[in-house]
């Protein structure tokens, strides 16, 4: 008895801290409630088979638990019933299933009208690049990667000079406008997470990973580090500020390309030399 | 057979098998230390298990009390709890549940529920533990070694695993691959033993569909492991030579501190395809014995057969095989191709279903029972509830597009621990409680026994339930300090210090569990051979313990299958497997 009691309670338990937990998700900034989406029905279904499992099985203890003179009924199986049980959970899986590949399937078209956006991460802090006036981003190779160079652009690719490189400082990005974010490491496995846009992907030394979204309300975000990638891993932050467009281009307009930075440190250099003799 | 109303079952000759030749110890080295015996093995192998756990147990302490009370333990740095969390989850994983499954329960149980006088290689058996020994010893090596063991999480991915950047990358990376790559030998050789017996030496009558459910479920991990472990071992072999030799099998061209390393032309994404080929089935060859076993434990202690005894068979044999097609899943975030994500989503949910007819049978064995509260009982509930839990947050995580922002966050922590920590303990715990007595011939102590599960269960689900709150609102897992983020509230160290006091309850409950193994071995309650009164084969050895070759002059002859409880007009509420169907005609008079 006491025993089919506790086993409810973990069932009635979990179910009220459901509803009444102060932990719950983030509000969202981009696109992707869909994700949310599927996981409530995910809740929801998953939710209901766990209540039903633990009742029934709290109410056999409660019903038949061991009491002088009961036996014990003798049936090996019921086709009919293990039949049914089996149809009744594929229908679930698939109620669940299908809604989360219809979201996978817009989670991997990236629009067309998405601006190309990169993040670079290294141990332990991240680079961002911007296209610059083409719209196209110049290529990259990790034989570049000097001090002066921080995020190996080829200095020869006439697309990457008007890049504009982020090194140090936070990411702005315009509401609104769908982005396709191209992810680059130079070290390890890095994953660029912030909570808030629900997207994420782990970036991968050697090749170049993406995800797409459309922030959808103005801000400042936390960005985390999610694959672990050495000690200071946890120290791994930059910020995401997403603007109206009329704050995004004056916060644009100041930043540096390639072509300015890499001729600014030239020149730093060429009167350190010449001081120098 | 199942199907086969109990009184047509056709009677069967006795045993014609010949005897096979048994190694007989001639000292007292090689009767208890370097035995033949599988029951020797077994209790070496669970021993040993038991002791590295107990290190991975003071490691959960120390990464909870970091968690719990960030910045308050000055001795637990970043480096250190990486490698807290590094040995914590290896050991679990591989040193504790693989080995306690397979080298423990397995090498006690085959021979003995299958009617063997022994594994059918002794000394190939012998070797298994040994080697298996080493590895653990070459796995403890690593705490004082300069620079400590690895820190680069349980699942070693390169680079970080390899560089400098990640603690333990001189000696600890090293020894660890070396252990593994050791565990896979030690392993190998005890599978094919496991597996062999299980094909070759059934005793007269046992045939494959009269196998208890734990011969099942141990037999089907080890062909799931003997065919897995092959992935780790190619993988570690090939790390270690990136790591010494400075090959670029996982290493790309790259840049570490701003310095150009030798490495290119390597991928870090198809080490992980090797260590998850590996690392999913893994998960099931944790569960399935665990599955196979608390099957038992219920028809046992509810005295009734188990419900679809075929289905449960098929679902085991199902979920073994599809294992092998979804380790994807773990690497929906990794970079792969993004189309791999509809097949392994389709895959993972798929295994949902199998699984799920195992719960479903587990409880329908309860429907109508005669429960018996006993605490191997009370521990299978307990596993059923955390399994169905942890099962059910697989199915968020298995579905590709929900676990894009769970993944990496304390929500996969908590998660796993529920489905493949705490579930399958469950089962280890309620099965030593359920075996002890064939073990040692004394009951454990039932008071003890009891106030071990209530705190264990319940502590273990207060830790591990609001976990997975923590990742929904994206707590990220391995993180020695949350630092300043704005969605980091005051709320989310409240729960991760109310976490860390109950880990530690729970901690501590499990030294009255030890406590009790090593009372009762002494005090407890002489048990007689058959404590449960159970229809199985290792029930009805002639002594109990049972003795070298563990049946005396013959062997037993099979006429039923494992699970004759309450059969009507029977006379007593069970009938061991090798009663012959003769009593029938008493049984009928009777009645």
């Amino acid at each position: 008895m006491a025993v089919a009691i506790v086993l409810l309670m973990v069932a009635v338990g979990s179910v009220l801290f459901h509803i009444y937990s102060p932990w719950w998700w983030t509000p969202i900034a981009t696109n992707w409630r869909y994700i949310d989406d599927t996981i409530n029905i995910t809740f929801w279904i998953t939710g209901a088979v766990f209540f039903a499992v633990i009742a029934f099985m709290a109410y056999c203890v409660f019903r038949f638990h061991h009491k002088e003179g009961r036996q014990a009924a003798y049936n090996p199986e019921n086709k009919r019933l293990e039949w049914w049980l089996t149809v009744g959970t594929a229908i679930g899986v698939g109620a669940m299933l299908a809604p989360g590949l219809v979201v996978w399937h817009q989670f991997v078209t990236v629009p067309a009208d998405a601006t190309e956006i990169e993040v670079m991460g290294q141990q332990w802090n991240w680079s961002f690049r911007l296209p610059g006036k083409d719209g196209r981003m110049g290529t990259t190779d990790v034989r570049y990667v000097s001090s002066d160079n921080p995020m190996g652009l080829n200095p020869d690719d006439k697309h990457g000079q008007d890049d504009v490189v982020i090194a140090s400082d936070d990411l702005h990005l315009p509401v609104g406008k769908p982005v396709k974010v191209l992810l680059r490491s130079l070290d390890v496995l890095h994953d660029f997470y912030v909570p808030e846009f629900r997207a994420k992907m782990d970036m991968v030394p050697g090749m170049v990973t993406y995800f797409w979204m459309t922030p959808i309300r103005t801000g400042t975000f936390d960005v985390l580090c999610a694959e672990l990638c050495g000690a200071a891993h946890a120290q791994m932050r930059a910020k995401v500020i997403v603007d109206e467009e009329s704050d995004y281009r004056a916060w644009l307009e100041k930043q540096k390309t390639f072509a300015e930075l890499s001729g600014r440190s030239a020149v730093k250099r060429a009167t350190y030399e010449s001081g120098g003799k | 057979m199942v199907d086969v109303p109990y009184d047509r079952i056709a009677d069967v000759p006795p045993a014609e098998v010949p005897e096979v030749e048994l190694y007989h110890p001639k000292s007292w080295w090689t009767q208890y230390v370097f035995s033949q015996d599988a029951k020797v093995i077994a209790i070496q192998y669970s021993l040993t298990a038991t002791a590295i756990g107990l290190v991975a147990l003071v490691l959960s302490w120390l990464m909870r009390l970091q968690l719990g009370f960030p910045g308050t333990f000055s001795f637990i740095d970043a480096n250190q709890y990486l490698q807290f969390i590094t040995m914590h989850g290896m050991i679990m994983v591989i040193y504790l549940l693989t080995a306690l499954f397979l080298g423990g329960f397995g090498n006690y149980l085959i021979p003995l529920m299958v009617g063997a006088r022994d594994m059918v290689f002794p000394y190939v058996n012998m070797l298994s533990y040994w080697v298996y020994l080493l590895a653990v010893l070459v796995l403890a090596s690593t705490f004082f070694v300069p620079g400590g063991p690895t820190g680069a999480g349980w699942t070693l991915y390169p680079p970080q695993a390899i560089l400098s950047g990640t603690p333990g990358q001189d000696w600890g990376i090293i020894l660890m691959l070396t252990s593994l790559i050791l565990f896979i030998i030690g392993f190998t050789m005890g599978g094919l033993n496991y597996v062999v017996t299980v094909l070759q030496a059934r005793t007269r009558g046992m045939t494959l569909m009269r196998m208890p459910l734990t011969v099942w479920g141990i037999f089907t991990a080890t062909v799931m492991a003997l065919l897995a472990f092959p992935a780790l071992f190619v993988a570690s072999v090939m790390m270690l030579f990136d790591r010494l030799l400075g090959t670029s099998f996982f290493m790309p061209a790259l840049v570490e501190m701003g310095q150009q390393l030798k490495y290119g032309g390597g991928s870090p994404i198809l080490f992980q395809h090797l260590f998850w080929f590996f690392g999913h089935p893994e998960v099931y060859i944790v569960a399935l014995p665990a599955f196979g076993i608390v099957s038992d434990l219920i028809s046992t202690h509810a005295r009734k057969n188990i419900f679809g005894y075929r289905m449960m068979v098929w679902a085991i044999v199902a979920i073994g095989a599809l294992s092998f097609i979804v380790w994807a899943h773990h690497m929906y975030v990794s970079g792969m191709h993004p189309t791999f994500g509809f097949f392994f989503a389709t895959t993972t949910l798929i295994i949902a279903i199998p699984t799920a007819i195992k719960v479903y049978n587990w409880v329908l064995t309860l429907w109508r029972g005669d429960i018996h509260l006993t605490v191997p009982m009370l521990f299978a509930l307990g596993f059923i509830i955390t399994f169905v839990n942890g099962g059910l947050t697989g199915l968020f995580l298995g579905n590709v597009v929900v676990d894009v922002p769970l993944s990496d966050t304390m929500f996969v922590v908590a998660h796993f621990h529920m489905v493949m920590g705490v579930a399958p303990i469950m089962v280890v715990l309620g099965a030593i409680y359920h075996w002890y007595p064939k073990v040692t011939g004394r009951m454990m102590d039932d008071w003890m026994g009891k106030f071990h599960f209530w705190v264990t269960f319940l502590g273990a689900y207060l830790i591990f339930f609001p976990m997975h709150y923590l990742g929904l609102q994206g707590v990220p897992r391995r993180y020695h300090d949350l630092g300043e983020a704005t969605f980091i509230t005051p709320s989310v160290h409240a729960l991760n210090a109310f976490i860390t006091v109950v880990a530690l309850i729970v901690g501590f409950a499990q030294m009255v569990f030890l406590f009790n193994l090593v009372w009762s071995y002494f005090k407890g309650r002489p048990s007689g051979g058959n404590p449960w009164r159970a229809t199985t084969l290792e029930w009805q050895t002639p002594e109990t313990p049972p003795g070298h070759g563990n049946w005396g002059k013959e062997l037993p002859v099979v006429y039923r299958w494992a699970y004759d409880y309450s059969v009507p007009g029977a006379k007593e509420d069970f009938i061991p497997q090798n009663q012959p169907p003769a009593t029938r005609a008493v049984q009928g008079a009777a009645t």
